[in-house]
């Protein structure tokens, strides 16, 4: 007897949730470097103006179109060489990654919440008042995201904030039919009855009752939503919609980098690989995310 | 069956009028006066602004307003581009078949390569294959596809100088466009070495434009396939002693293509928005490139045109994967 007693209370206390989807989630590999890489990222951004070894918008006149450090005619004082006014490219870069995170965090807190009061509201209420803003965002669907964005930012008139308005508006629908999609499933469950039988109010059943039981979708969707909303400002950036020069951005870095394709290699391919690095850690993260997350994916 | 395409054609006329309201609204939302972005100049005087908004029939009521623009755009009127002055649709038609052969080749790149690699990917599960294709697909998924153009361009057309770097055709060559589309109009023509010449130009934009689509090809068929591989007419297959080829090719990937055709319909509207950038990149004179221009042209007429027929192209696009999606699918059409 009290050999068995002391067997269970040998056993381990069972982890906390934040340990067991940490113990899920580093299983990934790639969803961890991912994560590395991303906190690198936030370092720099925050960071920049200690880290950046020049000013982004200072033009050494003496030192145009100089290549990186590595190759003949560089030198150390440049590390990644310079564009076509003699701005230090890694600097530029290391101030764009301030810019790309930024436009990351408003567009996702801004679609996430119209999102989450859309959706909520609409899967809780359901009738008239669901079936007028799905088919709204059936319709903002079925245009190309860039598209509608492309013709907000014409509406607006280009510039950066217009053009995190404009994807933080494409985005919306994503969020808006997750939610629903997960209080729809939620709604019938037994704990919503008891809460509505307790007497709680609409809002109380909607942001305390179902939305926390809806979030893991949600938290998946807004780490991938960074990807697309720094690849959609960058896009913006690159066809001259988004930030406007001399703003150090990564897409508008780019913007007429066609013309030195010839002579300064190096012009065209930092600020495209930044852009794929972290738009690929992005990813990589929210699969991690989602796998971690997904009681199926529990064995 | 026909009670299924009747119900789902009831869905296209709410989003049709959705976007018909949407690209209306967008003359209106516009800042400044219309009318004097119409003439082209500020402060006309009060007569002749009267004058040219009854013109412009900007004097009316929202509603009667409304019901002359969709009267317009169901003949086919979309109204005249403030620039060349030329209709929008005729300029919109002109250029679509380059766009269209674009996108066709891009699709049928991605079909081409990310069919077999999620196939192979999903048979294989768990080896180095498996890997290098995820992580090859994860990384397409993620790639900034203006810039993934311009490598390519450095590389094959500056550094190795295989292709060429920008538009549809040689200027050695003089081709009469019957069809549009160059490869076709190429291959009538008797002039030698034309086709090829179209074939080159074609190769890097349609690589740029079908990467985002392959990587999405290759995830859903991989995917598809390790669910299917699992499922139990799999393993009876299997035990009946039919050679491996025959149960991944008949058996499993018949069933696995059910989702695979979906996502392909899907891809139209990444297509096309990513047509907007790969036109841009390789100067290719197509819908997307002409978008761009009118919108840095502020030619509202052409933005709101050029909308307009993109979105009424992917809504039927759509329904069209839905109805395909159909036959090919019993299960869906017998639901609800």
């Amino acid at each position: 007897m009290s050999e068995t007693i002391a067997a269970s209370s040998n056993q381990a206390p069972p982890d906390t949730p934040l340990k067991e989807f940490w113990k899920y989630f580093s299983e990934n590999r790639g969803a961890v470097m991912g994560l590395y890489f991303i906190v690198f990222a936030v370092i720099l951004a925050v960071f920049a103006d200690f880290l950046a070894p020049h000013s982004p918008f200072h033009q050494y006149r003496d030192a145009i179109l100089q290549p990186p450090c590595w190759l003949d005619g560089g030198s150390l004082k440049f590390l990644l060489g310079t564009d076509d006014v003699g701005r230090c490219i890694l600097s530029r870069l290391i101030h764009g990654a301030r810019l790309s995170l930024f436009v990351g965090c408003i567009v996702v807190t801004l679609s996430l919440a119209a999102g989450i009061i859309l959706g909520l509201t609409s899967g809780y209420f359901g009738g008239y008042y669901e079936a007028f803003i799905m088919r709204l965002m059936d319709i903002m669907l079925a245009l190309p995201s860039l598209l509608l964005a492309m013709a907000i930012v014409a509406i607006l008139g280009p510039s950066l904030r217009n053009a995190i308005l404009a994807i933080a508006i494409v985005v919306l629908p994503h969020y808006v039919r997750l939610t629903r999609a997960s209080v729809m499933s939620e709604k019938t469950k037994d704990y919503v009855t008891a809460s509505r039988v307790c007497g709680a109010g609409p809002l109380r059943m909607m942001f305390i009752v179902l939305l926390p039981n809806c979030m893991a979708p949600l938290i998946v969707q807004a780490t991938l939503g960074f990807s697309t909303a720094i690849l959609d400002a960058a896009a913006l950036g690159f066809l001259g919609m988004g930030a406007q020069p001399p703003t150090p951005e990564w897409g508008a870095m780019l913007a007429n980098a066609l013309q030195f394709i010839q002579r300064a290699w190096w012009v065209v391919t930092f600020p495209g690989v930044t852009i794929l690095l972290t738009v690929l850690a992005f990813n990589l993260a929210g699969d991690g995310l989602r796998d971690a997350m997904d009681p199926k994916m529990k064995r | 069956m026909i009670q299924f395409i009747i119900r789902r054609f009831f869905y296209v006329f709410p989003a049709f009028i959705g976007v018909t309201l949407l690209t209306f609204s967008l003359i209106h939302l516009i800042p400044g006066d219309p009318v004097e972005l119409r003439a082209g100049e500020r402060g006309i005087d009060a007569v002749r602004h009267a004058k040219l908004k009854a013109e412009m029939g900007l004097d009316k009521p929202l509603t009667v307003q409304y019901i002359k623009y969709i009267r317009g755009v169901v003949k086919g009127d979309l109204g005249k581009s403030f620039v060349t002055k030329r209709p929008i649709l005729e300029e919109f038609l002109a250029l679509f078949p380059a766009t269209l052969e674009l996108s066709v080749c891009a699709m049928t790149f991605a079909i081409l390569f990310g069919l077999p690699a999620g196939i192979i990917a999903g048979v294989k599960r768990g080896s180095p294959i498996d890997h290098t294709v995820m992580g090859v697909s994860l990384t397409g998924y993620s790639m900034p596809i203006f810039w993934w153009g311009l490598l390519l361009i450095l590389f094959f057309s500056v550094k190795l100088g295989w292709t060429p770097v920008s538009g549809r055709l040689s200027a050695l060559f003089w081709i009469d466009t019957d069809t549009g589309f160059m490869l076709i109009d190429t291959l009538r023509s008797d002039e030698p070495g034309a086709f090829k010449s179209a074939l080159s130009h074609l190769i890097l934009p349609s690589i740029v434009l079908g990467t985002i689509p392959l990587a999405v090809i290759a995830r859903m068929t991989r995917s598809s396939m390790l669910e299917v591989l699992q499922e139990d007419y799999v393993r009876t297959a299997k035990a009946k002693g039919l050679s491996p080829m025959r149960v991944i090719l008949v058996h499993a990937l018949r069933n696995a293509l059910i989702p695979v055709i979906t996502v392909i319909g899907l891809q139209t509207g990444v297509l096309l928005a990513g047509a907007i950038l790969t036109e841009t990149i390789f100067a290719w004179p197509g819908v997307g490139k002409w978008i761009v221009e009118s919108i840095n042209r502020r030619d509202y007429p052409a933005i709101q045109g050029g909308i307009l027929i993109i979105a009424t192209l992917i809504i039927f696009v759509n329904l069209a994967v839905d109805l395909v999606y159909g036959i090919i699918n019993p299960r869906i059409r017998h639901t609800r």
